[in-house]
This record gives C-alpha cells, structure tokens and sequence, in this order.
C-alpha cells in the first residue's frame, strides 16, 4: 500500500526524480511562494518593528512585541483557545468520524447525497447561519421554549453567551471539515478487504480497529487540524454567541490590527499562532506517516 | 455492507445539527415582522425585495464569479501539487508548505496580501480576491487529495506500466479516476469555502466590487433581518435544485 | 543560496514600502481646481450600511452629473484596517467617526476639505464647526452627530435609570439583563464617567480603575454587544443596555416602552463626519459630495429615516414635529450635546483602551 517514496521497480529508477515532478510541483509552488510566501514574510517582518502611530509600522528595529507577549493575560488567551479548539475537534471527531463512515457504506446514489447535504447549509451565509444559533440558543429560544413544552426542564437554561454557546457554534462551523477528509480516506479503502475480513468471521469492531480505523488515520489527522486550526482563530462567534464574554487569539490578533492599529504586535501574535500551527502540521505529518508505514515495516522485517 | 444501528445515531444527530439553524433561517424568512426575534405572521413581502436590492445582487454575482474561478483553479493546482508531493518527495517540508496556508490564520493571510498587492501597485478587484481565495482553497484540495493518495493501492499503476502505458497515459486513465473522489470533494470545499469567506475577501477586493459576505456584513448592522434569511432561503433552494439537476444530468455517483 | 534570495527579497520588499510610504506622506498637494468639469469625474463613497438615503446616487447623479458608487462598511474599525494598509484604497469620500477622522488626518491619509467648493457648510450649527477632533472642520466634515447613555424597557426596571451606576451596578430585577459596548472607548466610558474621569484619558491609573469596575460588573453582564442590544431589548432579554442614541430610536420604533437617558455624570459627543481621501482623483467632485450632503431637504431625510441627529440647523428646522415627539433624544439641542465631553483619538495611548478591553472581556 501507500509509501512516501515510489515502489522501487515499478519505473526505471532516476526518471522519477527531477524533471518528471516540474510539472506537477511547480505551479502550485510559484502561487504559493508569491501570494503566500511573500506576503507572510512581509507581515512577519512587521513583529520585529514599532508600531506607527496610526496604523502601519515604523522602520524602527525592536524585540518589545515579543516581550509583550509574555504576559499572563495573552498566555492566558492562548491557553483559552488551545483548550477550546481541543473541545471542538474531540466533539467533530465524535460525530463526524461515525458519519463520514455512515456515508461511505451508503448506496452510491444516497453517498453523493449524503456528502453534498453536509456541505449545502454553508452555502448560505456565516453570519446569517451564527444569528439562527442566537434564536435556537436564547432564554425564550426554540431549544428552551422545545424542552419547557415537552417538561423536560422547568426554568429556560441559560445557554447564550456562555462558554457551550462559543464551542457549540464553532463545532457548526467546521464540522464539514472533518467529515470530509474522513469520507475520502474512508472511501478509498478497498472494500473487499473489509468484506473479506468479516465473511473469515472478524466481528465488526475488530474490522473496525485493525483495518478501517488504522487506514482512515490520515483522513482523521487532516479532519482534526482542519477543524482545530480555524476554531482556534476565529472571532466572530466568541463575539456573537458568547456575548464578547470569551476573547480567543483571533480576537486578539483582529484587535491588534483593526482596533488598536498596532500591527506589529498583531504580527507577533500571528507569528506565534503560525509557529504553533506549523509545528502542528509536522506532527500531523509525521503522525500519519508513522501510521501507515509502521505496521508494515514491522511486518516486513519480520516476514524477512 | 451495513451499518450498525448504533453507529447511525451519531450520524443522523450531525444531519439533525447542521440543518436545525438551516430551518430557522427558512422558517424566519417568512415572517412579517421585521424583527428577528419576534414573530408576527405568515409573509412572502422579503423575497421581492431581495431581488430589488442592488448590493445583494451584484455581492451575489460577483461571489458567484468568484467561487466558480476558485473552484476550477485550486482544484488543478492542489491535485497537481499533492500528486507530486505524493511521488515525489520524502519528508514532510514541502507538504507543510502545500498545507500551510489553509492553516494560517485568515487576518494573517488578508493583511500580507493587501501589503503585497499595494507594494506591487496592483488594482484590487475580483482577480485579487481570486488570488487570494485559490492560495488557501488549493491547500485544502492539495491534503484531501493527499490523503486519498496515501491510502490508494500503487498496484495498479505499476500494472499499468507494466502492460507498456505512458507516464501520462497512466496518470490520465488510472492515476486520475483514482483520485476523482479527493478531487470533488475537494473541488466541492473550496467552492464552499470560497463562497462564504469573509476577512481575506473583504481586505483584497475593490470597494466597487463587494462579494455577497461582505454585501451581507455590513447589512447586519442592525441584526439579521428576513430580507436576508430569505436570500439564504433562496441560496439554499437554487443549491439543491442544482444539486439534483447535475446528479440526474451527469451521474457524478459514477465518479464516485 | 536560497536563504539568501529570500533574505533580499525580504529586504528589497521592506525598502519600497518605506520608500512608498515616504513618497505618499511627504509633499504638498496641487490646489483643486474650481473649474474642474465634473461630470468627468466619477466617486466612490463608503459608509455605513442604511445610514443614507438608498437613491443617494441617482439623486446626486442627477443634480450635478457626477456618476457615484456607493460601498457599504460595517464599523470604523474595517473602514479603518483598509485605509491604513497603505496604497490606494479607491474609496474618495469616507464616512468615519470623529476621532478617527483625527488619526487619518495625523496619518496623513485625509485631504483638507476646500471650503470654497462646500458653502452648504453654513447650515451647519455653529457648535458643530468647532468640535475638538477637528476644530474648523479643515479635513472633516460632520454628518450626523449624538451621545451615549443608557437604553431601556421602561415596562421591565423596578426605577427608571438615572446614574451609570444603575449599569455598572446593577439592581437584583436587571442583573443578567443588562449589555454594555464591546468597542473600547464606549465599553470604559461609563466607568470613566461615574469615576469622575476624562472619556479621553491617558493616564494608565484612570484605566486601572475603570478596569476594577468594569471585573466587578462582568459578572451581572448578560452580554457585551454593539449591534443587536435593542432587539434584545424589544425581545425583553434585556431590559437596560448601554447604547447609541439613535441606534436606541431603532428599539423605541417597535416598542414605545424603550426610553432613552444620559445619566447624570455626563457622557461624549461622537461625531460621524465625512472625508476626502488623499490618493482620491476627484477631489472636486468629492466635495461637491459633502456639499450636497450638507443640503437641508438630504439631512432632514436623515434625521427622519435614520433617526440620528444632523448637526445641521437648516436641516433640523425641517424635521416633521411628529417624529421629534416620537424620538424624544432627537430634541436634544446643539448646547445639550456640548456639555458632554467630545470624544477624540489618544493616538499612542489607543492599545491601552485595547488592552483594557481584552483584559476585561478574558477574565474568567
């Protein structure tokens, strides 16, 4: 199965390399060294300046905004949204892993439909999507006014502007973002095998926890980053479902830059979070690789 | 091959969960109170209006535009990109590169961008917000991709070679329908993505050329009102009928 | 090698934004042109959304011949982030707050207004020529103008509110019902007020002590909101919120049990104005603009449709006696509005306010 490097055999050895991977690499390469690569070294550049009066950064070389950062209330903010994105994608996972594999097992034409509709409410708009959360949440809201009805509660429970609210409507947002990863692992894996596995009489958990799970870990990595990451930065639902009463990082680096106009602070809370991030796709990385290579490296050497 | 019962739970809660605020949206577009929060009475008045609202409309084409040129582009460069970090790279440095951007945060991204284009005196537009759309799009496409190739059987490749088939003629006919699922749902997320991205948009377009996020953003100012459920009604509706229409059309299950 | 190529790229990158933002601060700028053929001209105008007539541009197209475009923001904060990023944004005519109208003109981003091209500038009230962020108004323009203070459901207080005390300390039947402003300056002003202090201080003791309130009041808080307060008052799951006097009109529209107070300490003076960008090609044009916005039938329709105040005297005389009786803070008169204190930029001081917010906003 899957390796990083090509089966050795396959295609004359050498035609691999060099050329033979320009046309793939490059494009893609030359979009991101220039729209991304450039732009964030120029932010970044920006962390090691004053900041302008006004807005802008001054040419000015300083460390200060890295000693800023050190402060317990930033550290505090950073511990926030680091145990808030771990909620949220543990939640996806939950229910997005079930699901993705619900879909998978569908009938090819219910498939197509199942995936499609967990994409079709995010063709509307977020904020509209986050206001319909506002009415589903408050005291005298449909989920409060739904329990009381049915007399599973007595008094409304406070739901709006609260921490639940923030990981409630975060879980909304990127919930896709795990099922769909998920779905591509889990579909590409050959079906045959589990078939083959359960007609040998495997019961179903086993199939799950030595095939179906081992295969579907690279899926499951992207699935959680993709979902971690963005909840980790986003500021608009702290702000509309918690009641402005939770500040995450993205709120910090949005005020740094739109409220306070100190940009090269907003940069060195930037730069942090990306170091963070990046540090989280290595493992992420390594992670999966480690996954799909390991088992099989050590049956090698023991088949050997 | 079925499910167990159990399993579907957690599986109909999701569809429970991510349309539940979907049919407060649709059912709020109908009242004729103004107010969002109070419900006054039946009413179709908000879907004329929508079509009489200038802002919406041009946000709403110019959103479109955007998110077609989004999809078609990243879709072809993050299948190449994960194709050739896939065969032709060993550790994780260039793949953390691909990935980055879809990970970074969207401020970050928007402010660099901005810096860029003013430094490179580049008129905004919706080509800026396109550049900007496919750097963190291609991204997405290029790790579902990736993780579609990492768990493909290489046996059929090699028996393609094998029986005497090109580098391109195997890329063409066994490499690529391999990848079909990564690639639409891929395609399918950076279109979403793109269509309902706000920040990145909102620094790299012309003030001239609003997309619907930033037409509807400054709109809510005063709260959500039905005008504005009842566009996202109609979004929603147009979405399924095409939805349905290119599933009877083109059987995309095939590809699947 | 490539470290290298990267390290110059950085540099030469670093070189001409300091080199564009040198050639964009420094020089004079070329005297308008009187004469200017206008209708050659063409205007980009960004303003908050609903808070100007919907047929602006066919009206004003059709008066002076100047095709205009209207964009729409959302805060000062946007409007901001994207005029300070530097290049040329393609707005002409922005609409901002006072006090960041101050910040574009130090920053160099605002023209001054041309007052020979803008006479309707004289149906302006006289106090509304020398407000502190820009007395004179040489590079800004007031559009609308009004105060802070406290927005309720007369039907749901035990005692009507006279004090900010009743906000930072609420009674038992209001606590959990009440919002305060989430933007900085507005979210400190209530505690600056009831402290006795400056809305425009920069002493970090003053915010110190605005800060210990303002962790004492959290608490009672149900949330903090610039946006929906008066829906979630009309909804009544809030009954008293710290709010705008004229985004409180919009609650008062619906529900005739909405009142609106300046508590007693006092309160600001915020100024929405008009300005004229400086990498804008149609400066005539531009004030032009300003100029028919100043007209008393455009700023009357304001007064009576976006329920805020005009600080326009010719305008204010022409606003139906009917809406001024509905809207009681729309009759607060120019002297009124000067006793309370004109809000305006602290420049170096603005992270402190910032930082204020968020310390107060993530603690537990």
């Amino acid at each position: 199965m899957a390796t990083q490097s090509p089966t050795p055999g396959v295609v004359p050895r050498g035609a691999r390399r060099g050329w033979a991977a320009l046309p793939f690499l490059t494009p893609g390469t030359l979009v991101l060294a220039l729209f991304v690569a450039v732009p964030l070294l120029l932010v970044t550049s920006y962390a090691f300046f004053e900041r302008g009066r006004f807005g802008g950064v001054v040419y000015t070389f300083t460390l200060d905004n890295f000693v800023r950062l050190a402060d317990p209330l930033y550290l505090n903010v950073i511990a926030t949204s680091i145990g808030t994105a771990l909620i949220v994608t543990v939640l996806a996972v939950a229910l997005g892993y079930p699901t993705a594999l619900v879909i998978v097992r569908l009938p090819p034409k219910w498939r197509t439909i199942a995936l499609i509709a967990v994409l079709l409410p995010f063709w509307t708009n977020f904020l509209i999507r986050t206001y319909a959360w506002i009415l589903l949440l408050n005291n005298a809201g449909w989920i409060n006014q739904g329990l009381q009805a049915v007399g599973i509660i007595d008094e409304p429970l406070k739901m709006l502007y609260t921490q639940p609210a923030v990981i409630i409507g975060l879980l909304y947002m990127y919930l896709p973002l795990m099922v769909l990863p998920l779905y591509s692992s889990l579909s590409s894996q050959d079906a045959q095998l589990t078939e083959a596995a359960t007609n040998l009489g495997s019961n179903p958990f086993r199939v799950f926890r030595t095939i179906t799970l081992p295969l579907s870990v690279p899926g499951l990595l992207t699935g959680c980053v993709f979902v971690f990451v963005p909840a980790m930065s986003n500021f608009v639902i702290p702000e509309l479902l918690g009641g402005g009463k939770t500040v995450l990082i993205g709120n910090l680096i949005r005020d740094q830059f739109l409220k306070a106009r100190d940009w090269p602070f907003g940069a060195a809370l930037a730069l942090v979070l990306t170091i963070l991030l990046i540090a989280l796709i290595f493992a992420q990385q390594s992670a999966s690789r480690r996954v799909i290579e390991g088992p099989r490296e050590r049956k090698v050497k023991r088949d050997a | 091959m079925r499910s167990s019962r159990l399993i579907r739970i957690p599986f109909w809660f999701t569809y429970v969960f991510l349309y539940l605020p979907i049919l407060v949206v649709v059912i709020m577009s109908f009242n004729s109170s103004a107010n969002l929060f109070v419900w006054k009475g039946f009413s179709l008045e908000w879907y004329p209006t929508v079509f009489a609202n200038e802002a919406v409309m041009t946000g709403l084409r110019n959103t479109l535009i955007v998110a077609a040129s989004v999809m078609v582009l990243a879709t072809l460069l993050g299948t190449l990109m994960a194709v050739g970090i896939h065969r032709y790279t060993r550790g994780g440095l260039v793949r953390a590169f691909a990935i980055a951007p879809a990970l970074l945060p969207d401020l970050l991204l928007a402010v660099g961008l901005l810096s860029l284009f003013s430094l490179l005196t580049v008129t905004l537009g919706l080509h800026s917000v396109i550049i900007a759309h496919v750097t963190f799009a291609m991204a997405f496409v290029t790790a579902i991709v990736l993780a579609r190739l990492a768990s493909l059987d290489p046996s059929l490749e090699e028996a393609s070679r094998d029986l005497g088939a090109g580098a391109f003629r195997t890329f063409m006919r066994v490499t690529l329908p391999q990848l079909a699922p990564g690639m639409v749902a891929g395609g399918l997320l950076a279109f979403t993505l793109s269509l309902d991205e706000f920040v990145i948009a909102f620094f790299t377009t012309a003030p001239t050329t609003p997309t619907l996020p930033i037409a509807i953003y400054s709109m809510v100012r005063f709260g959500v009102t039905p005008e504005i459920n009842a566009l996202a009604t109609m979004l929603l509706f147009v979405s399924v009928l095409a939805v349905i229409g290119a599933q009877r059309l083109t059987r995309v299950t095939d590809a699947l | 090698m490539r470290y290298k190529a990267v390290s110059l790229l950085a540099t030469a990158a670093i070189a001409s934004l300091a080199l564009s933002s040198c050639a964009s601060g420094g020089g004079e700028e070329a005297p308008l042109d009187p004469d200017a053929d206008l209708t050659k001209q063409s205007l980009v105008v960004s303003i908050w959304a609903d808070y100007s007539p919907a047929d602006l541009a066919e009206t004003f197209e059709a008066e002076t011949g100047i095709p205009v475009t209207i964009v729409n923001h959302a805060t000062n904060e946007d409007i901001m982030g994207k005029l300070t990023a530097g290049g040329d944004s393609g707005i002409d005519v922005a609409f901002v707050s006072g006090q960041y109208a101050q910040a574009l003109n130090e920053a160099g981003l605002i023209s001054s207004l041309d007052k020979a091209l803008i006479p309707n500038e004289s149906n302006l009230y006289e106090e509304a020529t020398q407000l502190a962020y820009d007395p004179g108004n040489n590079y800004s323009m007031p559009y609308a103008w009004g105060t802070t203070g406290l927005c309720y459901r007369s039907d749901l207080v035990a005692a009507e509110p006279t004090s900010w005390n009743d906000l930072l300390t609420p009674a038992p039947d209001v606590t959990g019902k009440t919002t305060m402003l989430a933007t900085e300056r507005w979210m400190a002003l209530p505690a600056l007020k009831q402290l006795g202090m400056s809305v425009n201080t920069t002493n970090p003791d003053d915010l110190a002590a605005v800060k210990e309130q303002l962790l004492e009041t959290k608490p009672t808080l149900l949330a903090f909101d610039d946006t929906t307060f008066y829906t979630k008052l009309v909804s009544g799951e809030a009954s008293l919120t710290q709010a705008w006097d004229g985004w409180c009109n919009y609650g008062i529209a619906e529900d005739p049990n909405i009142k609106f107070v300046v508590p007693s300490e006092g309160s600001d003076l915020w100024t929405d104005t008009m300005t004229v960008l400086k990498t804008s090609k149609n400066k005539e044009a531009a004030m032009a603009f300003i100029n028919y916005i100043l007209e008393a039938d455009v700023q009357s329709w304001v007064a009576e449709n976006i329920l805020y105040k005009v600080p326009n005297e010719a305008a204010m005389a022409a606003v139906d006696p009917a809406i001024l009786e509905a809207y009681p803070n729309l009759q607060m008169t120019p002297a009124e509005l000067l006793k309370q204190e004109v809000i305006v930029d602290v420049g170096e001081f603005s992270p402190e306010f910032t930082k204020l917010a968020t310390e107060v906003m993530a603690a537990g």
